[in-house]
């Protein structure tokens, strides 16, 4: 404490303050004018134990964590129907007639499947922002001569950067966080279009007979018949990957958006007095029990809502569980 | 008509200079684990020794700078591909790095490393040490006898020596000391290793123009004395 009231001091004239951004607002200088949430939060060392919990929970540092949940939870509502959009297209694409619709359907299945996720991570996102620049950058910089590669560097125009260097943070953060968004719809849509694929297969042959019969064209018969029946089966399937998804979100961190594992670690190392009002040794326990328990129940309500689902597609279905709430009504 | 062609060219190249190192605003990219050099403070934003040094720095060299934190094992692929500008990590400047990227001048002296243990008697020959991953002590334990466990975050280097997982943790000694000062549990050894060519900036090869105003800026502030007042102020060790 008396170290860093000691930092403070500054000489008149000295230390010109660039136009602040979004860091220097709160910067170590100024460590006390931040508003706290409560009144008596002033002087951390002073007080009980349970006014101390409430202020250091309530730190700026803390508000991290409490937005990054609701990232993962905004990343997981996005991605979740887009990589649903990318694998029902997968598998259409997989069982069409057209051949080489179909190779392109079964190519993107076999290679992202088999492709190790964080290494899918590490080097689509790098090549999907550098093929953007690329592109932007013969667009919009005919006349630069310089070679776009030097050595380890890649170099294109100002203009064609992706965001623009001079965009504020939060729009860095935003195209990163879209990034993530796509890589993991890709990813997860591999699996969810191999998931429906077999779900179509799965629909009894009859069925598709019987609309053909009624004189429906192939179109209709997959629209009208296939792809309502398919979901059943597929929903065991797609169950299984929504929990995965769940639980992938600290691959956020390899691109740049700081997920809820990367805070609960850094928040809950030890803390010197030096640096903080909030002394405190290793903690990194009790947030990683704190993370445990926001999944579990995650995942709790995950099923509930899934159980539901499963009732609902059941219902008049030619399976044995359809056979079992037809017979129970 | 020559002076004309001459002029022409002057302005051209000014043109793509400007084009080229256009930094309205520069990216500083830190690790934000590593007190005093970076760390997040309370309020939830980048702090420490070269918090301070980088905002002056860019005040000097009148340029805008914005903040960033990016985990150490990808510090140098994200600065190479554009994601920031400048690496401000505490990062010491090596040949194996300077193949890879450029440095300024160095900002600190080079800081003794030093060793945290449980206790005095820790055979530092042939025991297990540890070391944060793709830093240069990590570089040193490779090349001695001990074995050498390797962690992402500078925290956990900490945290294997006190549940014993390792004998000792090599790093920086200003890192080190708060630790040690704080925690009852753990002494810092008598024995230092002299390793690293002291902390530097690191940029893209290709960045020079803005290399060179970095350059000129740690230059004032060394020679106006402020560099010395930032290193005491933080404890980085000795002034230049």
């Amino acid at each position: 404490m008396g170290n860093r009231r000691r930092f403070l001091k500054k000489k008149p004239g000295e230390g010109h303050v660039p136009s602040p951004s979004l860091f220097q607002k709160y910067a170590l200088t100024t460590p006390d004018t931040r508003p706290a949430i409560f009144s008596f939060c002033t002087d951390p060392s002073s007080l009980p134990d349970w006014q101390w919990m409430a202020c250091y929970l309530t730190t700026g540092k803390h508000m991290s964590i409490y937005w990054s949940v609701l990232t993962v939870l905004l990343l997981l509502a996005i991605t979740a129907p887009a990589a649903l959009a990318f694998g029902f297209a997968g598998a259409s694409a997989a069982r069409s007639r057209i051949a080489p619709l179909s190779w392109l359907g079964k190519g993107y299945i076999a290679i992202v499947r088999g492709v190790p996720d964080i290494a899918f991570f590490l080097f689509f996102v790098i090549a999907l922002d550098q093929m953007i620049e690329y592109v932007r950058h013969r667009a919009l910089c005919p006349d630069w001569s310089e070679p776009i590669r030097q050595g380890n560097d890649f170099v294109v125009c100002a203009a064609a950067k992706m965001p623009l260097g001079t965009a504020p943070q939060w729009v860095h953060e935003t195209y990163g966080f879209f990034t993530a968004v796509f890589t993991f719809a890709i990813v997860f849509g591999a699996f969810a279009a191999n998931v429906l694929f077999g779900a179509m297969r799965a629909v009894p042959r009859a069925q598709l007979e019987t609309a053909e019969a009624y004189g429906m064209s192939p179109r209709q018969t997959f629209m009208r018949v296939l792809v309502p029946q398919m979901w059943v089966y597929a929903l065991p399937g797609l169950s299984n990957l929504w929990m995965v998804l769940i639980k992938a979100t600290p691959l956020l961190f390899l691109l740049g958006v700081e997920d809820i594992v990367y805070w609960a670690r850094e928040l809950g190392g030890t803390k010197t007095e030096r640096f903080t009002e909030y002394p405190h040794g290793d903690w990194r326990m009790w947030y990683f029990l704190a993370l445990l328990v926001f999944y579990l129940l995650f995942t709790r309500a995950s099923e509930v809502v899934l159980e539901r689902i499963m009732a609902r597609l059941t219902l008049g279905q030619a399976t044995t569980g359809g056979e079992a709430q037809r017979k129970a009504a | 008509m020559k002076s004309i062609l001459l002029s022409t060219v002057a302005v051209a190249l000014t043109a793509t200079f400007a084009l080229a190192d256009g930094h309205s605003v520069v990216r500083m990219g830190t690790e934000g684990a590593y007190p005093p050099y970076n760390f997040i403070n309370d309020a939830g934003e980048v702090a420490g020794f070269e918090r301070d040094l980088g905002d002056e720095l860019c005040a000097r060299a009148e340029l805008t700078c914005e903040w960033v934190t990016n985990e150490w094992d990808s510090i140098i692929p994200n600065l190479v591909s554009g994601n920031y500008d400048v690496i401000i990590a505490g990062m010491s400047i090596t040949d194996e790095r300077d193949e890879v990227i450029d440095f300024t001048q160095n900002y600190t002296l080079p800081d003794p490393s030093a060793y945290v243990a449980a206790s005095e008697d820790v055979d530092l020959e042939g025991g297990v040490l540890a070391a944060q991953a793709n830093t240069i002590q990590a570089a040193f334990i490779a090349e001695t006898g001990a074995t050498l466990v390797e962690f992402a975050t500078p925290e956990e280097t900490v945290a294997a020596v006190k549940n014993g997982e390792a004998d000792a943790v090599l790093a920086d000694k200003a890192f080190l000391t708060p630790i040690a000062e704080s925690d009852a549990d753990l002494v810092m050894l008598e024995q230092e290793e002299l390793i690293g060519g002291g902390v530097g900036l690191g940029l893209r090869e290709s960045d020079t123009e803005l290399k060179d105003k970095f350059n000129a800026a740690i230059t004032s502030m060394k020679e106006d004395g402020s560099l010395n007042e930032l290193i005491a102020k933080w404890e980085i060790g000795d002034g230049f």
